[in-house]
């Protein structure tokens, strides 16, 4: 190992270190400077402040993915922190998406305590930036424990709120025992491989995998089995689903956009990498009548599991956040059954659709926190004929959600698609997935159902009492949000109606990914 | 302008509509017709230079390669996204032009129908999108593009429907759109499939069907793939037994809107079993072409049995559809070139008269009468009040069962003799239906417009108001198509044959 250049580290961590001087900034600024001010205002000056840290560090990421790209990848000390030009392009993503979680944050003023959420969520977006660049074990639990902490404060941050306290100690006895679930299976990993590189013990479990499920085959399964269900936790898929729709439901709506978008990129980006580099010698196979053991049938099983049970417990919702939980959940099935593809087609299908999935998702949440801010609640019948009264949102709306929906030409459907298809070309010669992908597509059918429910609410059914004056109630998102609404909407579409542009960086980048 | 812009100005009238103040209806009904006009104008103009080159066009299929190909005018070809192979693609021969001839037609008469409603002027802009994916997915030839438009096509349905509908619009509108979503859901596996095995993303045909038809699947893969495409689009073709979305949701849906899906919207479905299933699978649709035509024989007469039980107007048209969209598959499966032409021509003969027939039932005598209820409007003796509908209403029910000189004589005469050719005791069955047609349209006519006035309400019935011009325009565009097409149904079948042909040696070898 070479000499480790502690000036080298740091400049190329400077990013993630403007994003941790830009959480004390807008502590000190608040203790300061906003003591005696009412939290709208300290809502929008801080949420300023926070988007301009953010900028800033969205900036160095863009100098340093020029620079990614021009010399090549920078590997810290122990791979603990890799950059290339894949992992600078997901810190850039994860920033805009906390941008994006800002605006709609300071167009919904919950909390009292302004400055010290603003820091949460910078210190959850430092988590997730950290962790989409390591590929070593205890790097990589580090930054899942720094993200999930976060996260556990973010849906708690309603205080006074019942659901917000009981969303918030959910998932933090879920997100603790997942936790301790991984770390057993991390340590089993390390126990047999004897490496903690993402890259070492690929080669060691490669070896490992021969030997079948007699001896140490059999111990690289456990490791195997704990670390998914760990990731399962953190990425909700079923059975380890439950705490999600209670957690989103709960939390206030711009954390929830934030759990929902950023969290799931940054883990289902490190379960990429942590299987495909990790685990690549225990594959295994999810085809139809030659399933053998390995993470593609574990992957295959939960993916299945989790399209069934996430849309059809999504049809009996009446509550909208946890419509979008349930949702979530199934969406997280659909990119389980690129991920089993197991190849480079099947990883770009996951990393296309998760930047679809999360803006398409920011969009939707953000609309939720504008029209339950001003009818006070999120339930089906708040929104009953919402068309009304808040015409231009709900038709945003209605574009975000068939995009969940996979209705062309939104990037939700060329999205699905992909991922169907990537499952498929893993083996085209017996089409092996055919059965998932078949599953997949007719629960997508069943999705299309609860989409059209909610919908039809906002624009069909009339509202329970008549506005006295329609005019005067009128809602109108402030400017910020609707330009947060607008880039997440010129996402979706660009990423429908030209999906080559994404699909083409995502692309070359894998390439630089080592297999 | 190409004929690509039919798609494009659709959403562009789409947009402008939307952009207008609701107040400013006469302005929204010119942009409305303005928009729906251009596109005719422009599938006119393709007919027009493609019909005068079926001579040409037949010295080229006779001498080329790929006879099916060379029957094609190509529109525009880019590539899309490269990276699945899939590109803007389309192109036209004589299978889709008479189709996207008659999206046109429907357009401009459908919105020519919808002329005088006062309020919801505005739901013209959810209705171009409509139009717009008809367009495309009649005009695409990359299988990929094709869904897509598809797609397009049916979610604009359930928010026409469920917001400016009657009769129990949101269940009509939510059965409707989960039909067909899951029949193209069933579709898409198949498609996927279909892709995979050409070669996927690594493979040179990608999504375009003309490669793809040389793919050369093997028989067993045709064997379960084609049943799933093929059915799957025949759930919007009204396919028995999934053809229940179709009477509801014409029912619901109003006038302009009952015309569309009605008189090309069941056509898409006809149509992607042709391009998708038959074209692409030739074994898969040999093995099951008997299953297919024995179900199609069903839709004849049991739509028409039952169309003759119906005590609602509009019903009766509805399942009259199933009923004819039956002739539809039937000739499609006959997989002989008389058979296959006569589904084609019965497409657009259909979609003309069960436009004409919609109009009459939901535009003339519901608006006007507010009653479907047969029993009711047998009371009133329609046609004393209004006898320019029920003139309309009898040549349509006449074009409809087939009288000769009527476009439905010709469609469904070609599709019986492929039947008598491919199987000739389902042919047998098909004159009992045909029969069955006979008596209900019969039927219709004197419940609806010569029953014996009963009605104390002399007044009420005078205060209707007249049948207006643009109605009048509408159904004399519409009656003169189905007498056209019908004394002279060469304008459509040559370019139909030159297309058809080709198909039918590729099926046979």
């Amino acid at each position: 190992m070479k000499n480790l250049s502690y000036i080298e580290l740091l400049l190329n961590l400077l990013p993630q270190v403007a994003l941790v001087v830009t959480a004390f900034a807008a502590l000190a600024v608040d203790f300061v400077v906003l003591r005696r001010s009412d939290p709208a205002t300290r809502f929008r000056v801080l949420g300023w402040l926070t988007a301009l840290g953010l900028v800033a560090a969205g900036v160095m990421l863009f100098v340093q993915f020029g620079q990614v790209q021009a010399h090549g990848t920078y590997v810290g000390p122990l791979r603990t922190l890799v950059l290339d030009p894949l992992t600078v392009f997901f810190q850039i993503v994860i920033v805009v998406v906390t941008i994006i979680t800002v605006f709609i944050s300071m167009a919904y003023p919950f909390t009292t305590h302004v400055s010290e959420y603003y820091a949460v969520l910078l210190f959850g977006a430092l988590g997730m930036n950290f962790l989409v660049a390591s590929e070593e074990l205890i790097a990589i639990f580090v930054s899942l424990e720094l993200l999930s902490v976060c996260l556990y404060i973010l849906t708690a941050f309603h205080k006074g709120m019942l659901r917000s306290a009981e969303g918030g100690l959910k998932y933090f006895l879920f997100g603790a025992v997942s936790s301790a679930f991984m770390m057993f299976g991390l340590a089993w990993t390390y126990g047999l491989t004897g490496d903690t590189t993402l890259a070492g013990i690929g080669k060691a479990a490669t070896e490992l995998a021969m030997t079948g499920l007699h001896g140490n085959g059999a111990m690289l399964g456990v490791a195997l089995l704990f670390t998914l269900v760990g990731f399962g936790f953190k990425i909700a898929v079923a059975p380890f689903h439950q705490w999600a729709p209670d957690a989103y439901e709960g939390s206030p709506t711009p954390a929830t956009a934030f759990i929902a978008t950023g969290s799931k990129i940054a883990s289902f980006f490190i379960l990429v990498k942590a299987l495909f580099i990790g685990f690549d010698g225990a594959q295994g196979s999810a085809s139809w009548g030659a399933f053998n053991s390995g993470w593609i049938a574990v992957a295959a099983t939960l993916a299945a599991v989790t399209l069934v049970v996430g849309n059809t417990a999504a049809i009996v919702q009446r509550n909208v956040k946890r419509l979008l939980a349930y949702s979530a959940i199934a969406h997280a099935g659909y990119i389980l059954t690129g991920l089993v593809a197991a190849n480079a087609l099947g990883a770009a299908s996951v990393f296309f659709y998760i930047i679809v999935y999360a803006f398409t998702n920011l969009g939707a949440f953000g609309i939720v926190a504008a029209l339950s801010a001003r009818v006070g609640g999120d339930d089906f019948k708040d929104f009953a004929g919402i068309y009304k009264r808040a015409p231009r949102l709900t038709f945003l709306m209605l574009l975000f959600v068939l995009s969940l929906a996979g209705i062309p030409p939104l990037g939700g459907f060329f999205g699905k698609f992909y991922l169907f298809t990537a499952a498929l070309s893993a083996d085209p010669k017996n089409l092996g997935l055919l059965w998932l992908v078949t599953l997949g597509i007719a629960m997508s059918a069943v999705s299309l159902y609860y989409y059209l429910i909610l919908l039809k609410t906002m624009y069909v059914t009339e509202p329970a009492e008549l506005a006295a004056n329609p005019a005067a109630d009128r809602i109108v998102a402030p400017w910020f949000l609707n330009f947060a609404l607008l880039v997440s909407l010129a996402v979706v579409l660009w990423t429908g109606l030209a999906p080559q542009q994404l699909l083409g960086w995502i692309e070359l980048f894998l390439k630089s990914l080592p297999s | 302008m190409s004929l690509d812009w039919t798609i494009y100005l659709s959403f562009l009238g789409s947009g402008l509509i939307l952009c207008q103040p609701r107040e400013q209806r006469d302005r929204i009904r010119w942009i409305a017709l303005a928009f729906g006009a251009a596109g005719l104008a422009l599938a006119l103009g393709a007919w027009w230079s493609y019909n005068a080159a079926v001579p040409e066009l037949e010295q080229a299929v006779k001498n080329a390669k790929d006879p099916i190909a060379a029957a094609f005018r190509i529109v525009c070809d880019v590539p899309w996204i490269p990276s699945v192979k899939a590109n803007y693609f389309l192109a036209y021969d004589g299978i889709n032009l008479p189709l996207v001839v008659l999206n046109g037609f429907i357009c401009v008469t459908g919105i020519l129908f919808s002329w005088n409603i006062e309020h919801r002027t505005k739901e013209f802009f959810a209705f171009f999108p409509l139009i717009g994916g008809v367009y495309g997915v009649f005009l695409a030839m990359d299988l990929f593009l094709l869904f897509v438009f598809y797609e397009i096509a049916i979610i604009p349905k359930y928010f026409i429907i469920a917001i400016w509908g009657s009769t129990r619009k949101e269940y009509g509108a939510m059965k409707l759109v989960l039909y067909s979503f899951v029949g193209s859901a069933a579709a898409l596996v198949g498609i996927i499939a279909l892709y995979v095995k050409a070669g996927g993303p690594a493979g040179a045909a990608g999504f375009n069907l003309l490669a793809l038809k040389d793919a050369a699947f093997t028989p067993e893969f045709q064997t379960w793939c084609f049943p799933l495409v093929f059915v799957g689009f025949a759930v919007l073709a009204g396919m028995w037994p999934f053809h229940t979305w179709a009477p509801t949701g014409h029912v619901a849906a109003p006038t302009a809107a009952s015309m569309l899906l009605a008189g090309v919207v069941m056509k898409l479905g006809a149509y992607g079993c042709l391009r998708a299933g038959i074209m692409l699978m030739p074994a898969g649709a040999k093995a099951w072409a008997g299953v297919i035509a024995v179900i199609a024989v069903i839709n004849i007469i049991y739509g028409a049995m039952v169309a003759l039980v119906q005590k609602d107007f509009k019903f009766v048209i509805g399942y009259s559809s199933v009923s004819h969209m039956g002739f539809v598959l039937l000739g499609l499966v006959t997989l002989n070139t008389i058979g296959l032409s006569g589904a084609m021509l019965q497409m657009f003969s259909h979609g003309i008269i069960a436009g004409l027939l919609f109009a009459v039932v939901g535009r003339m005598v519901y608006d006007r009468t507010h009653t479907r209820v047969l029993a009711e409007l047998q009371g009133m003796r329609l046609y004393d009040i209004m006898p320019f509908a029920a003139v309309t209403f009898v040549l349509a029910g006449a074009a409809s069962m087939g009288v000769p000189g009527f476009s439905g004589f010709v469609a469904e005469l070609q599709v019986l003799v492929g039947t008598w050719r491919a199987f000739p005791w389902l042919a047998v069955a098909c004159g009992f239906g045909i029969l069955v047609t006979f008596a209900y349209t019969l039927q219709t006519i004197l419940r609806a417009f010569y029953g014996e006035r009963r009605t104390a309400d002399e007044h009420h019935l005078r205060e209707m108001p007249p049948i207006s011009v643009p109605e009048k325009v509408a159904a004399v565009i519409l009656i003169s198509l189905t007498i056209i097409v019908g004394v002279y149904p060469n304008c459509l079948l040559n370019m139909i044959n030159l297309s058809v042909n080709p198909l039918v040696s590729l099926l046979a070898k």
